[in-house]
């Protein structure tokens, strides 16, 4: 127990260096990952604007990037990771390779959650005379809002988990501590600490997540 | 009011023979009148009702609606031209995480309404005609199908359009709530003077609603008639399928063995000895044509 008390700052330091990750790569992966969601979607071969050619193109790069395993991805890309934060090591380091592979990660719930809503309502709306964006903003996203509030937790657990291989190039954050000290250090109290930290965080996430998504469910009664 | 010349729509998928679900179909609908269009899953009734709106794009063919050509113009004309012509689904096809409010001003928003208070307004007013007021702050998992049907109703009227097209409106109903949503529509037609156009395989529905009735075949118009004719007595549709539309619903063979109930078995082995004896009571083609209708509508009834 002293020893935990003692690794308290360093306990910290991880918890503020995790939430810079998740914190960041999660927004970003939303950001970027929905439009790429979308379009997938409107672009596929059944799709509402088939672009059969495009859409074989980016698929596949979102298949390959998927198909990364984190570790090997966030070595992969160190050039590129150079050139957008000016550094290969440290807790900016670990955030490029952490949003490069969140927001394909994002990108296919997306595209799942809308197409899951099925075309009835669509229909409807190209009945009414409405453009592609209209239906898009108007209808797809409505209806798939706990969907993809449900995709948005689903994404933060994940890459919470993720974010524990950032020790590999000194990113930090609260899994790479319980690796170092519970692993490396043999000080099993301060890794149980981190470990309990992280369920603890993920329950949270997972928590708010789930309340959220019921707060804008209106497709089913209450 | 809508004019369909020489219209074809045919469905080419890859690795499949081409489908023709509509078999050049001409058929004019007159202002103010309502227009059923009558027959069996699959004859391309609901193919043709979305030819009108262009949902589906004639392979062949002119559609014009209210004197404009929608066949000859852009997206974005084609689009403007849709507000003028209200649609209803026998899903429904509501947004389901929407209000009945929300989902009435859709439309209005659609057809370029910015003003939000005049969408409300008007929503509201829509919302009155099929008396549902008081579920405007409702959502639609809250509603019954009939209700569904009549938000579905007052989103198409909302932009006042001149046309009403109606794609197997009631099929999803009980009689009860089907006749309250044909009363709206019948009450729709008289007010406003819109036109309607309904497909349905239901008959009760087209001798409840309809002014004229087009039946339905393998995607052609087989017999148009005015539905006055089907109160007439000694009425005889020319063509079979017309005859067992107008016959009694359904009609079941239960002299073969109780194995051969199922549809399968039906259709094995059961074939020649179940359809002897109605074949021997048969006198016309037309009465062999029924008795093979008996077991398609039977099955294909709940299908769509």
């Amino acid at each position: 127990m002293d020893l935990v008390i003692e690794r308290l700052p360093e306990i910290n330091q991880a918890m503020l260096e995790t939430f810079a990750m998740i914190g960041v790569a999660i927004p970003v992966a939303v950001l970027l990952g929905t439009p790429l969601g979308i379009w997938l979607f409107v672009h596929a071969p059944d799709g509402l604007a088939p672009r059969p050619r495009s859409h074989a193109i980016v698929s596949g790069v979102v298949n390959m990037i998927r198909s990364f395993p984190f570790l090997i991805l966030l070595i992969a890309i160190i050039p590129f990771t150079r050139f957008v934060v000016g550094t290969s090591v440290g807790t900016a380091a670990v955030i490029v390779p952490l949003t490069i592979n969140a927001i394909p990660y994002f990108a296919r719930l997306v595209e799942q959650n809308i197409t899951q809503l099925g075309s009835g309502a669509v229909e409807a709306s190209r009945a009414m005379g409405a453009t592609r964006g209209q239906i898009i903003r108007n209808v797809l996203l409505v209806d798939a809002k706990p969907g993809l509030i449900g995709s948005i937790t689903i994404t933060t657990v994940s890459f919470i988990s993720y974010s524990a291989m950032s020790g590999l190039v000194g990113g930090g954050g609260i899994g790479d501590l319980a690796i170092r000290y519970g692993y490396y250090r043999y000080e099993t109290p301060t890794m149980i600490a981190a470990i309990v930290l992280m369920v603890l965080l993920v329950t949270l996430v997972q928590f708010a997540g789930t309340r959220l998504a019921r707060a804008s469910d209106r497709r089913v009664t209450a | 009011m809508i004019s369909l010349s020489h219209v074809s729509t045919t469905f080419a998928a890859r690795g499949h023979e081409p489908l023709t679900a509509v078999d050049d179909v001409s058929l004019e609908v007159p202002r103010g009148s309502i227009q059923g269009i009558i027959g069996f899953s699959g004859a391309g009734k609901s193919t043709l009702l979305r030819n009108i709106n262009l949902l589906e794009r004639p392979t062949s063919g002119q559609v014009s609606v209210a004197g404009t050509e929608l066949t000859g113009l852009d997206d974005a004309a084609l689009r403007r031209a849709r507000h003028q012509i209200g649609m209803i689904f026998q899903g429904f096809n509501l947004v389901n995480n929407l209000s009945v409010a929300q989902n009435v001003e859709l439309s209005l928003k659609f057809a370029g309404v910015k003003d939000r208070r005049e969408r409300l307004r008007r929503a509201a007013e829509a919302l009155e005609i099929v008396d549902i007021t008081d579920k405007a702050s409702v959502y639609p998992a809250q509603l019954s199908g009939g209700q569904k049907q009549r938000v579905a109703i007052a989103r198409a009227l909302a932009t006042k359009p001149e046309v009403l097209l109606c794609d197997e409106p009631t099929s999803a109903l009980d009689p009860f709530t089907t006749a309250t949503v044909l009363q709206y529509l019948a009450d729709v037609n008289r007010e406003f003077g819109i036109t309607v156009v309904i497909v349905t395989h239901e008959m009760e529905v087209i001798k409840a609603l309809a002014d004229n009735v087009a039946v339905m075949e393998d995607g052609r118009v087989v017999e148009e008639f005015p539905a006055s004719e089907l109160r007439r007595e000694g009425f005889n549709p020319r063509t079979s399928i017309g005859k067992y539309l107008l016959s009694d619903g359904i009609r079941l063979d239960r002299s073969g063995p109780a194995a051969h109930g199922s549809e399968s078995g039906e259709q094995k082995s059961g074939q020649s000895t179940r359809r002897s004896p109605q074949h021997a009571e048969s006198q016309d083609q037309g009465q062999t044509r029924r008795s093979e209708h008996a077991a398609l509508a039977g099955s294909a009834g709940g299908v769509r």
